[in-house]
């Protein structure tokens, strides 16, 4: 069984008050893909990541983690296989130490406390964090919240990584690094985000979103070249690949 | 993002992270003889000043063999005092009658309820600080609620003191907006208050269902799992009867007024 496979069909969301967000999405991303979601503030992408996980649930159309559909039902099936990194990590780190906080996921999922630990002290350990396990999350900087939060999605040993926007607060020294262990990653990653330099060095496929729909879809620096489309839907053609020569 | 002011709870998150005997008593051993100590503590007469000294044994030792500084504990104390003093305040003004003391001194009942009141406010406080100190409020919380806390209270008792200071920084952000945009002077009116606090609460709701959704995204089900589960050892065994036999003598006999006896031959 794989669940590596993310597939929306015809996904639609109307939020209460009647604001069509998302109005008949379709994609399906395969196997240790890394695609981005880039589109203007308010295209919908926040909206399509909830309901990977089962936290919003479709008005009409479906989605599907490999062969099964996001419904109430399998939501708690789902949330083990998509990881969901969020926004703020402030949201996501609740517990008193980063290491409780890390192994949060594994002890819900009913592993016997030593086993969490094992599985939480390695997920820190693939994101360097591993000399921060006593601490309480909010002392840390933004880099290292970052980098906890996603140690306590990958601790849950996730088949689908969901990030919104990653990169959002990092110095630069951090973003590379997170770029980096980014692009170190085999899972099948989505990434929410604005930041297309990121995009360009991740990512070798882009879904661009606006007004709830794909716009277009297809390889990122055929995407992203387009000057006119990009300017279209409120983005930029990214500096890098305006380089003709290499670097 | 700014620096979080919370500088208080890290402190006390740091000092429940040492490694001591108390510390690593079980939170539902400690948690109830602090109950125990403050039920005590709170069941003497009115006027009584001399028999509740002995009790401060307890904050005392529980902070030295913890080794948490005594400052810290002091300070939050101290911080806390004007609620006391706002209770005991008009005690001895109100209540003049007199009040025998040895070796013949009279003193209007009053200044006796007034001191009576602060010891006990500084027993119970200095003891639940400690408590909290050398638990952490994560162990305290889940040994409060294997001792019958409602699991919804305990859930809110941990996030309240996680987020706090998460909205104190947004409150702050917010008044930094407000006062660099109103040019001095006059402060702004009620409304603008009303208004400050109104957007304050919705940013809460909102972050509550995202750090709620974030939950649900790693299998939350209502229970709030720990890695270090509580288990009973001989220690807490011996901890638990040794302070519970210790606080019904005190109780029952003043010891100060004994250990007095003691040293004067009986000449009291």
């Amino acid at each position: 069984m794989s669940h590596h496979i993310v597939e929306a069909r015809d996904l639609s969301f109307v939020y209460p008050g009647g604001h069509e967000a998302l109005s008949g999405v379709n994609f399906r991303i395969t196997h240790g893909e890394a695609v981005a979601i880039i589109g203007p503030n308010g295209a919908g992408k926040s909206t399509l990541l909830m309901h990977l996980n089962g936290y919003l649930l479709p008005a009409r159309g479906e989605v599907r983690i490999g062969d099964i559909p996001v419904t109430r039902q399998s939501a708690p099936q789902i949330r083990r296989a998509v990881g969901m990194v969020f926004q703020d990590p402030d949201d996501q780190l609740f517990m008193p130490t980063v290491i409780e906080d890390v192994a949060f996921g594994p002890l819900n999922y009913g592993l016997a406390p030593a086993e969490a630990e094992a599985l939480a002290l390695a997920a820190l350990e693939r994101v360097g964090m591993t000399r921060l396990r006593n601490q309480p999350p909010y002392t840390l900087s933004a880099g290292e919240k970052r980098g906890v939060a996603i140690a306590t999605v990958l601790a849950m040993s996730p088949d689908v990584l969901v990030m919104d926007e990653p990169s959002t607060n990092l110095d630069p020294r951090g973003r590379r690094r997170l770029i980096e262990l980014l692009k170190s990653f085999e899972h099948t990653r989505i990434i929410a985000t604005h930041d297309l330099e990121l995009v360009v060095e991740v990512c070798p496929r882009v879904l661009l979103i606006d007004n709830g729909t794909v716009v277009a879809q297809g390889s990122t620096r055929e995407l992203l070249n387009n000057e006119e489309l990009m300017l279209q839907h409120g983005l930029e053609r990214p500096h890098s690949l305006r380089h003709h020569h290499p670097h | 993002m700014g620096v979080p002011q919370s500088a208080a709870v890290h402190r006390m998150e740091f000092f429940s992270g040492l490694d001591s005997p108390v510390h690593r008593l079980d939170a539902r051993t400690k948690a109830l003889v602090t109950f125990a100590f403050i039920a005590t503590v709170m069941s003497f007469p009115r006027y009584e000043l001399s028999a509740l000294t002995p009790f401060f044994l307890f904050p005392f030792a529980l902070i030295a063999l913890s080794g948490i500084p005594f400052s810290f504990i002091l300070k939050k104390v101290l911080l806390a005092a004007p609620f006391a003093l706002c209770i005991g305040l008009f005690n001895p003004l109100l209540d003049r009658h007199p009040v025998m003391l040895a070796g013949g001194w009279a003193v209007a009942g009053g200044w006796l309820s007034f001191g009576s009141i602060f010891f006990r406010f500084a027993l119970t406080v200095s003891a639940a600080l400690t408590l909290l100190a050398c638990t952490g409020m994560h162990r305290l919380c889940a040994g409060l609620e294997r001792l019958g806390l409602p699991r919804v209270f305990a859930g809110q008792l941990l996030f309240l003191y996680r987020y706090i200071f998460v909205i104190a920084d947004e409150g702050q952000r917010m008044r930094r907006g407000l006062e660099l945009r109103s040019t001095g002077g006059r402060s702004p009116s009620l409304r603008v208050y009303g208004s400050l606090v109104g957007h304050l609460l919705l940013r809460a709701m909102d972050r509550a269902q995202r750090i709620y959704g974030a939950m649900l995204a790693r299998g939350f089900n209502g229970d709030m799992p720990t890695l270090q589960p509580a288990r009973l050892r001989g220690a807490d065994i011996v901890f638990a009867c040794g302070w519970l036999a210790f606080f019904a003598l005190a109780r029952g006999v003043n010891l100060a007024e004994q250990l007095g006896r003691l040293f004067t031959g009986g000449r009291l």
